[in-house]
């Protein structure tokens, strides 16, 4: 056996399947944010979905992050047309209605949708406990470096973006995130 | 007389000049455009792509543009929303070097290859002893 060329053959291609196997313990859907950590953009959107009480807004007022300051934020961005957002609808909505007068404030954020269609599909989902607003242009979801929906953002008391969930969210993973920072507020 | 002559040169160069600004924007916009990643596509640019999003996203960089931004500023305004993934041809620094070095490297290697090859094949035979 010819060692020198064995040698050189496992040189030039040991490192290439390293490289291939490493990208295959990869997905490639899983961009990391640069976000979480990172002030959240302030926004100002009007309500299209009033949600119910004690949660509620009354259509067309406007939702601006800068008065939720001191509260846990929890922003999820969501469409009609979005099969996924029915996953995690309910969850989202029956977990919204256990954190009523807590400092935890949850707003839906309508992506690439008419509001009419939004509303017509909260009402086939049975409803939604908080507020939803409309988002025209996509200037925030741009902003909050959104991919596609749906998406939830955890903001911290101090507006900054603690946590970035990309696809459905369960009520393990709300709690989880949302009872941490309102236990970091509290501090 | 003077003044209505003066203010008709004015609205001809006006309406001349707003034209030239639009055109010379939208070309810029199309070359910031074409150096983003389209979030919801396979390798396009947003300039390249059709979806709702990259238009979308072409009107921030056109809006920033308008507003005085530079091209890198307007950039870097997309590579702290979405990180450095965004940008079509990654920057050459940390590991982005290996996708500019690796190519020369094995263009170089196959090279070095083929002349050792060549000059095998075309070496005289040994003269028998």
């Amino acid at each position: 056996m010819n060692w020198k060329r064995a040698t050189i053959a496992a040189a030039c291609v040991v490192p290439l399947i390293i490289l291939f196997g490493y990208g295959l313990t990869r997905d490639p859907k899983d961009i990391p944010s640069p976000l979480p950590g990172h002030e959240a953009s302030p926004f100002a959107l009007a309500v299209f979905a009033p949600g119910q009480p004690p949660l509620n807004r009354a259509p067309g007022d406007t939702v601006r992050l800068a008065e939720l300051k001191g509260q846990v934020v929890v922003l999820n961005f969501w469409a009609s047309w979005c099969l996924s957002c029915r996953d995690e609808h309910q969850i989202l909505s029956e977990t919204a209605k256990t954190y009523a007068g807590k400092p935890v404030h949850f707003v839906g954020v309508l992506y690439n949708d008419e509001p009419a269609n939004g509303t017509q599909w909260i009402e086939q989902m049975g409803g939604q406990s908080y507020p939803s607003v409309n988002d025209p242009g996509a200037r925030t979801a741009i902003n909050y470096g959104l991919y596609g929906v749906p998406e939830t953002y955890f903001l911290d008391v101090n507006g900054r973006i603690a946590y970035k969930a990309t696809g459905p969210v369960n009520e393990r993973l709300i709690r989880h995130v949302v009872d941490s920072l309102m236990a970091a507020g509290a501090k | 007389m003077t003044r209505l002559l003066a203010a008709i040169a004015f609205a001809v160069i006006g309406v001349v000049q707003q034209p030239q600004a639009d055109s010379i924007l939208e070309a810029r916009t199309a070359e910031v455009a074409a150096q983003l990643r389209c979030p919801v596509c396979q390798g396009l640019s947003i300039q390249d792509s059709p979806s709702e999003l990259s238009q979308q996203m072409r009107a921030v960089v056109k809006d920033q543009l308008r507003e005085g931004k530079s091209p890198d500023e307007v950039k870097a305004y997309f590579i702290s929303k979405y990180g450095e993934w965004i940008l079509l041809e990654p920057k050459a620094k940390g590991f982005n070097v290996l996708v500019y070095a690796l190519p020369i490297v094995l263009v170089l290697g196959g090279l070095g290859v083929i002349a050792v090859a060549v000059r095998k094949w075309t070496r005289a035979p040994d003269s028998p002893a």
